[in-house]
């Protein structure tokens, strides 16, 4: 019996492991028919998972939270896979880089001051005015992150990821958080000069999730663990370094992110070009698929988000923690991936950003090696720390 | 709370001139409202704060559906609540309006009952919208394939020195030899004599 599914995504570098799980027939190796169906915004994706056009999303990883929250339409949805680790670009224009003088591309201390700083003398009213994909994004979550500590006045304003460089261009934005290949683009048109990587700001964050509805995963598990051991694989695929070339070829294609392919290779290699000059910058784990468990919906990444949702929309931190424990469902991910040889992390909350180096950990198959994981700061998040903790446990 | 009295004002974000007057028309049959067509989306949020419309219609696939999600947080102390209209009593019209391709955004304090009216319309409008788009694109690829087979005929005219019908003859009966269409075997026909000038 085939079964078949239909997942939106919209047109990223990081929907890759969907396209490909369906292009390099992964999905067809689990007797899964994956329709694959592209939105040009978060809203419209999430509005057809909620009312079932859609059987499953590529998604921004806050939207589910939020969702399951009650905020936004209210629907709960839940994530039993990540998708994508890293993999936003921060960007300014021309001006306001070279204001900023020579710096370190990976230090987001030194970058963010020398911004602040120049975003005084040279934007209207001294307030910087950012663009980010979604007011609840991984992105928008990282900016504030960096600039409230750095004591930066901003506005963030919403601006879908394929029009990022027009907004730039009409001096809507001062600059944008936003996941590649969009910089890139907007560098290319002359429009934009890449700062940051979002990972200089927090070294593994949670971005894409696997997005499905709550009454999904309750009742049809068959087709839905079929397509996350695809997705699984799609995304091992990607982590080998030889793959990058066929992958921005398939990515680049009319009907998925209609790009030139060598935009899109760029970035899976770990690679940007930063300004108009053609300056190019190495990142690590500038976009991360699969290694340091990279799929793997850790609650304590779920409850970081909750964090900065609740103060960005000021709503209460008690339901939207709530909402990160029951919506990303590491039981899901244990259950679909534990019988197909995954090597499983003995816990499913830690403390984030406690790791310097690459760091061997408890797992079930004892190879898992997880970080660094750093947060610009040195501060580490520990969810044992919430003041709701100890009324679980 | 928006009186009854009060003549409710809507804002239309549409782009298209043609398609945006369908919207006001289909809206116009359909009650007393105050209408304004947003059709230039730089400074979209802006413009949308000063109007301070009671209902925003858009198309569900616009881009700019993002920012008046955002909208919906934006909430300062002068600002009125918006949210997105979800019909919690009637998925119906909820996934009707999702398959039209068309989303509500509302203030708050309005009743369901004065807004059922505008979105039942607007779907209704939508819905003519997409069956006309469908039938435009299924129009113009039927002439492309007419020019296709035109051309793939005259070269077969030319090169076997035979007649039009002749010609036609001979691409039908290979298509329904291969098992393809007319138009596949014109193409190809076409493509390899392009590939052996």
């Amino acid at each position: 019996m085939t079964l078949r599914l239909t997942c939106g995504y919209v047109p990223l570098l990081d929907a890759a492991p969907v396209i490909l799980a369906a292009e390099i027939g992964f999905a067809a190796e689990e007797g899964l028919e994956l329709v694959l169906r592209r939105e040009m915004s978060w809203a419209a994706l999430r509005d057809k998972l909620i009312w079932g056009v859609y059987d499953a999303a590529h998604m921004l990883a806050p939207v589910v939270i939020a969702e399951t929250a009650g905020i936004g339409v209210g629907a709960p949805l839940d994530a039993p896979m990540l998708l994508s680790v890293n993999g936003e670009v921060i960007g300014v224009s021309p001006e306001l880089a070279r204001a900023m003088g020579a710096r370190d591309f990976l230090d987001a201390r030194s970058v963010g001051e020398a911004l602040v700083a120049a975003a005084r003398e040279r934007t209207a009213g001294g307030r910087l005015r950012i663009g980010v994909p979604f007011p609840f994004s991984t992105h928008a979550a990282l900016v504030r992150y960096w600039l409230d500590r750095l004591g930066g006045d901003y506005e963030l304003q919403t601006v879908p990821p394929p029009r990022m460089a027009r907004a730039m261009a009409a001096g809507e934005i001062d600059g944008f958080c936003v996941g590649e290949p969009w910089g890139s683009v907007a560098v290319e048109e002359g429009v934009a000069e890449l700062i940051l990587p979002g990972a200089a700001i927090w070294q593994f964050a949670p971005d894409k999730v696997l997005a499905l509805p709550r009454v999904t995963a309750e009742t049809d598990r068959e087709p839905v663990f079929a397509l996350m051991r695809a997705l699984w694989r799609a995304a091992r695929w990607l982590a080998e370094p030889g793959n990058a070339i066929t992958a921005a070829e398939i990515l680049s294609r009319a009907e998925y992110l209609d790009l030139p392919a060598e935009l899109l290779e760029r970035p899976l290699a770990g690679r940007l070009v930063v300004n108009g000059a053609g300056d190019e910058r190495r990142v690590p784990r500038c976009v991360e698929f699969f290694d340091g468990a990279a799929t793997f919906p850790w609650r304590s990444q779920g409850l970081w988000l909750a964090e900065g949702l609740a103060r960005m929309t000021g709503a209460a931190p008690g339901p939207l923690r709530a909402a990160a424990r029951v919506s990303f469902r590491t039981d899901l991910y244990r259950a679909a991936l534990g019988p197909i040889g995954t090597d499983l992390p003995g816990a499913s909350e830690k403390l984030e950003g406690a790791m310097d180096v690459p760091t061997a950990v408890a797992s079930t198959l004892g190879r898992l090696v997880l970080g660094p994981d750093r947060f610009f700061d040195g501060s580490a998040f520990d969810p044992a720390d919430l003041d709701d903790a100890s009324d679980r446990a | 709370m928006v009186p009854m009295s009060q003549t409710l004002s809507i804002a239309v974000v549409e782009q298209d001139h043609e398609r945006a007057l369908m919207i006001v028309d289909g809206l116009r049959d359909a009650g007393n409202y105050e209408i304004t067509v947003l059709g230039d989306v730089v400074g979209l949020a802006r413009r949308l704060a000063a109007l301070a419309p009671d209902v925003v219609l858009i198309d569900l696939e616009n881009p700019d559906r993002d920012i008046l999600d955002a909208l919906t947080l934006a909430s300062g102390p002068s600002d009125r609540p918006v949210a997105m209209f979800v019909d919690r009593s009637d998925t119906g019209v909820m996934r009707a309006a999702i398959e039209a391709g068309v989303s509500a955004y509302v203030v708050g304090g309005l009743s369901r009952e004065r807004i059922k009216p505008v979105l039942e319309a607007a779907i209704a409008r939508f819905h003519v919208m997409a069956r006309l788009r469908n039938e435009l694109e299924a129009t113009k690829a039927a002439l492309e394939e007419r020019k296709t087979v035109d051309r793939a005929k005259g070269m077969l005219m030319k090169a076997k020195g035979i007649g039009e019908d002749e010609a036609y003859a001979l691409l039908r009966k290979t298509a329904m030899a291969q098992g393809r269409k007319v138009v596949d075997v014109a193409r190809a026909l076409i493509t390899a004599a392009d590939l052996l000038r």
